[in-house]
């Protein structure tokens, strides 16, 4: 009897210890376009090169979902896409594995990993891989004479009428609001240092609260805008490419005050998977993956060996440099987002959001 | 007797498992929060002697040193960063910066030379500690048993006295949305009330074949997915919705007039109406069953209007209904949070939002846990003026 016990327990045991091993790695991104061009630039030949699977999941950002499952101790998660300030407050956290700068691969031409990545985009659990902005656009149906074409014109509802779509977060919010009431970009963060460039930054923001049709998932503005739900969005620049080049949507986007940003991926610490999870982080930080991502959408790679491996389009052929965020022609008027004042103030920030938002 | 409370084991286990534990451990969350008080042990007894008006002494610094290089190397900084950052915004990237600077720093035996060489080499490594605010921050972050949950909860904060204050008016928003959500739970009680008593009276009235059709249509919607309602409220209220169209089309209302009925308080009050209301029915029916008819019969016979007999007979003897009707779907409203999460958009948010917020975005579990016991709180304390009031024997579920 105890025998047979004995058995089953071992059998179920190994049968469980054998499909968690046959379990391919859970690689988490950002969904829609974005999540099919990683799949497509990473995980598919990093599948074909190594035999590891891979099986995408979607969220929307933030540390909250990673945090819950290593305090947990029940870690299903092994790699996640992450904006900047989430990379380095979850490294910070200790919610990700250490990832060590000098173990990524070199350039092409020898020049170490560490001095071929853009400044700023290194972190204690790895680098980043690509620059996104969040820019606004709008669908040219809305505005069939005068057109806008500066971050003030968001604001400004008696020249521009309409309903406007923004990320439902104060994040990069607050900087449009204070770039288009005047602040000179260098001051952004200083002004937002203070309690009175807070207040401006919402004053600024009342103006067209009213007007404000608030998005969730990056997929969402690109969508509102087709709909016309909104006659401008806030936006990823990739999501609004990818809807102008695959869609046909005869949307236009406004480089003016964009505000940028870089992403990248870190392990989820305590991972059962750490060899493939380290393994996948490396594949991704080769110069030529991250130049591949911008055959899909248009985000441009962080290291400066990948730049000139970026081409075209690889469905349209449409020439992508006129479309990356850190094209000079695009750069007149850029705010590089300070992941360091935002892992700060986040917490007092979205509570005064979300005061703001009830009101 | 033994054996009979032995048959009621199980269910007490499962009461205390699934209901009691959960409760308990959540409303210790809210006033129990030891982990700076875990990670900055010494740096909190070297501050014990500390006047809080002056920068505090060289021990206490160099105990903070020894211990933020610590929990740096234990990866349980950025838990201590993230409490600190709480109680003073700002004092994360202190903390991270400092305690990064501090694992190489070597300190030659105090008393000689300068008196502080802890306390320069602590300030070198970021500025914030030579402020007094900082350490204050620290001390009332180190108290793992706090009331600070229970004041944030309420809009209120600790001055630099320690004396309670408000929060700064741009940051209050929890009793105005305890307010609201106070008055929408109130708003729906009376609704459904409105709604369901004719109901109930058709249905407890009716011959037995009808009553069971009647019975039948409140009871579908009471088993159909709560999100399946939800969202056919959505279908319905949208400004390209039915409704709308229907208004459109009739030519009430101009193509760019269409009603905004959803992602608002109208809708949050509509979908959660139509949800909640056949907890108010069904006790009611049942209370009504057993009223019997004749008694409107016998008070027509002695004169009275149907007004006046409903009024003196009728309703008296509903009120048990009414009232275990009410305080449940009052109950249930004040703690609902999917279908306003859905519907509700900006201004038709709840607290139950907010604690849902907390719990798995800002990860703020010590609040939501105090938000929680509020709500609670305000429940327990409606029901005691229940059965003050009306008695809590006189209500009937059926």
């Amino acid at each position: 009897m105890a025998t047979t016990r004995w058995l089953t327990a071992f059998a179920i045991t190994s049968a469980v210890a054998l499909s968690a091993a046959a379990d391919p790695l859970t690689v988490v991104s950002w969904g829609g376009s974005y999540g099919r061009a990683s799949q497509s630039a990473i995980l598919d030949p990093f599948s074909r090169e190594t035999g590891i699977e891979t099986r995408m999941e979607d969220y929307n950002g933030g540390l909250a979902q990673i945090r819950a499952q290593v305090e947990a101790g029940r870690v299903h998660w092994d790699v996640v896409d992450l904006e900047l300030p989430d990379l380095v407050r979850g490294c910070d956290e200790g919610l990700l594995e250490f990832v060590d700068i000098a173990d990524m691969p070199a350039a092409p031409d020898g020049t170490l990993a560490a001095a071929d990545y853009l400044p700023g985009t290194i972190t204690e659990c790895g680098g980043c891989t690509l620059f996104y902005s969040t820019v606004y656009a709008y669908n040219t149906h809305e505005f069939p004479d005068a057109k806008p074409t500066t971050i003030e014109d968001f604001f400004d509802l008696a020249k521009f009428p309409g309903r406007r779509g923004m990320r439902r977060v104060p994040y990069a919010n607050l900087e449009l609001a204070l770039i288009a009431d005047g602040v000179p970009l260098a001051d952004v963060y200083s002004a937002l240092g203070t309690r009175a460039g807070i207040d401006r930054a919402f004053a600024k923001l009342d103006s067209i609260k009213e007007h404000i049709v608030w998005w969730e998932a990056g997929a969402q503005p690109p969508q509102l805008l087709a709909d016309r739900e909104v006659a401008m969005s806030t936006a990823y620049n990739g999501r609004i490419f990818n809807a102008q080049v695959l869609e046909h949507q005869p949307f236009v986007v406004v480089w003016d005050g964009q505000v940028l940003d870089s992403g990248g991926v870190g392990i989820v610490a305590g991972t059962s998977r750490l060899e493939e999870a380290r393994k996948l982080v490396e594949f991704a930080a080769r110069p030529a993956v991250m130049a591949e991502i911008s055959k899909y959408i248009s985000y441009s790679p962080a290291r400066r060996s990948g730049a000139p491996l970026v081409t075209t389009h690889l469905e349209t052929g449409v020439e992508m440099a006129p479309h990356m965020p850190t094209t000079q022609a695009n750069m007149a008027r850029v705010l590089q987002n300070d992941w360091q004042w935002w892992a700060d103030h986040a917490d007092e920030v979205n509570e005064r959001f979300g005061a703001w938002l009830a009101r | 007797m033994l054996r009979a409370a032995g048959l009621a084991l199980p269910l007490v286990a499962f009461i205390v498992v699934t209901f009691l534990a959960p409760l308990g451990a959540m409303l210790v969350r809210s006033v129990y929060d030891p982990v700076v008080a875990d990670a900055l042990p010494e740096t909190l007894a070297a501050m014990q002697t500390w006047d809080g008006g002056s920068i505090p002494d060289e021990a206490v610094f160099a105990a903070l040193a020894r211990e933020l290089a610590a929990a740096y190397e234990a990866r349980t900084l950025g838990r201590v960063a993230t409490r600190l950052n709480r109680v003073q915004s700002g004092l994360r990237s202190v903390v991270t910066r400092s305690a990064r600077r501090l694992r190489n720093v070597e300190v030659e035996d105090p008393g000689q030379g300068t008196a502080t060489p802890w306390r320069d080499a602590v300030v070198a490594a970021g500025e914030a500690w030579a402020d007094i605010e900082t350490w204050r921050a620290v001390r009332r972050a180190g108290q793992s048993v706090t009331a600070r949950h229970y004041l944030h909860a309420l809009d209120l904060d600790r001055g630099a006295n320690e004396e309670i204050v408000r929060r700064p008016p741009e940051l209050r928003i929890y009793l105005a949305l305890l307010a609201r959500t106070l008055l929408v739970s109130t708003s729906i009680t009376v609704l459904c009330l409105l709604f369901g008593y004719p109901v109930a009276y058709l249905i407890a009235h009716a011959p037995p074949t009808r009553a069971n059709l009647l019975l039948v249509l409140v009871l579908v919607p009471f088993w159909t997915s709560l999100l399946v309602r939800t969202t056919a409220w959505i279908v319905l209220l949208q400004s390209r919705g039915v409704v709308n169209d229907v208004l459109v089309t009739l030519g009430i209302l101009g193509d760019a007039g269409r009603l905004q009925m959803i992602y608002n308080m109208t809708g949050t009050l509509v979908a959660m109406t139509h949800v909640l209301l056949p907890f108010m029915v069904l006790p009611l029916y049942a209370v009504m069953r057993n009223v019997p008819v004749q008694h409107m019969s016998a008070a027509a016979s002695l004169g009275a209007s149907f007004p006046q007999a409903f009024r003196r007979v009728y309703w008296p003897q509903t009120l048990p209904g009414v009232g275990a009707g009410s305080l449940l779907v009052f109950i249930l409203a004040i703690g609902y949070y999917i279908t306003p999460a859905l519907v509700g958009g900006r201004t038709g948010q709840l607290i139950s939002n907010m604690i849902a917020y907390h719990m798995q975005q800002s990860l703020n579990w010590g609040l939501a846990a105090a938000l929680g016991g509020i709500l609670l709180a305000c429940v327990v304390g409606l029901y005691l003026l229940y059965d003050r009031i009306v008695g809590v024997e006189r209500m009937r579920l059926g």
